[in-house]
């Protein structure tokens, strides 16, 4: 079995994501109850919280590619951290669209500032997507390999933050199905829920390498060109 | 279809309609990646005829 991400064949990722999602798709829609509170729309449930919990990994991730950048210098950690955090982004953006429209058949709204959930991952996604302007500001070099690692790794605090915000204000508009005494669903909505979560995590898995070996390509060629010209 | 299976299916589509995009992002990238090996190709085939 492959100990890393990158041990794993990019098509065997690829095809594990599709057969994942596809698997989670039909639980979804043919084997998990519908919710007898919220109806049909519960079903919303199954994308908008995996993929909130798949741009919190990609953060994750990223500020953890970063500390290894600043502590062991370790060759190429710069660039994964960017594509994590670039991943984390658009899963963040994702987040933020499906909880809109959820927000808009289940309280009538499609955003409201008094839920500490919405408002703390809102400022996470800002903070993430102000990265981008960062590292396009300063010229490539270890200079801005370094400014990037701290900034990232800052970020990272916010994630506990946006994850405990509904528990420690007492939010009552958005909803805690994680409690201290586990998940607040039936058998089979919860396995629907994490083949989801499997998919959703796999097709990062799998964005993330493609993207990876675009920019290391790029790089490459940009190399080359400087020796043949 | 009613007010719920509405939201619930654009929900589902934003999703996919997102990772279409990226998919169409990354291929005009490969494209242009294409482009960029094949005119280095070129220039080296160049420097190694002239030299």
């Amino acid at each position: 079995m492959p100990a890393r991400l990158r041990d794993i064949q990019l098509p065997v990722l690829a095809w594990s994501a599709a057969a994942l999602m596809a698997t989670a798709l039909a639980l979804v829609f043919f084997y998990a109850p519908i919710d007898g509170d919220q109806g049909l729309s519960q079903k919303i449930f199954y994308i908008h919280v995996p993929i909130a919990l798949t741009s919190y990994a990609c953060f994750g991730w990223g500020a953890a590619k970063a500390f290894l950048h600043l502590w062991k210098r370790g060759p190429g950690a710069d660039l994964e951290s960017y594509a994590a955090i670039h991943q984390g982004v658009i899963f963040g953006a994702l987040t933020l669209v499906t909880g809109s429209i959820w927000a808009r058949v289940s309280w009538g709204v499609w955003w409201t500032w008094s839920s500490n959930q919405l408002v703390t991952f809102l400022i996470l996604f800002l903070f993430y997507s102000a990265y981008f302007m960062l590292r396009y500001s300063v010229e490539p070099g270890p200079a801005r390999a370094n400014i990037c690692a701290v900034y990232a790794l800052f970020g990272v605090v916010l994630i506990p933050v946006s994850w405990l915000s509904i528990r420690l204000a007492n939010d009552f508009i958005h909803p805690t199905v994680f409690t201290s005494n586990g998940p607040q669903m039936s058998g089979s909505m919860f396995l629907a829920f994490c083949v989801a979560w499997a998919g959703l995590l796999t097709l990062a898995g799998t964005m993330y390498r493609v993207e990876l070996a675009g920019k290391r390509l790029d790089e490459r060629l940009r190399e080359l060109r400087e020796l043949l010209t | 279809m009613t007010t719920g299976e509405k939201y619930v299916a654009a929900a589902y589509l934003v999703v996919f309609v997102g990772v279409l995009a990226w998919v169409a992002i990354i291929a005009s990238k490969l494209s242009r990646l294409e482009r960029d090996v094949e005119e280095l190709a070129e220039l080296a085939r160049r420097k190694a005829g002239s030299g």
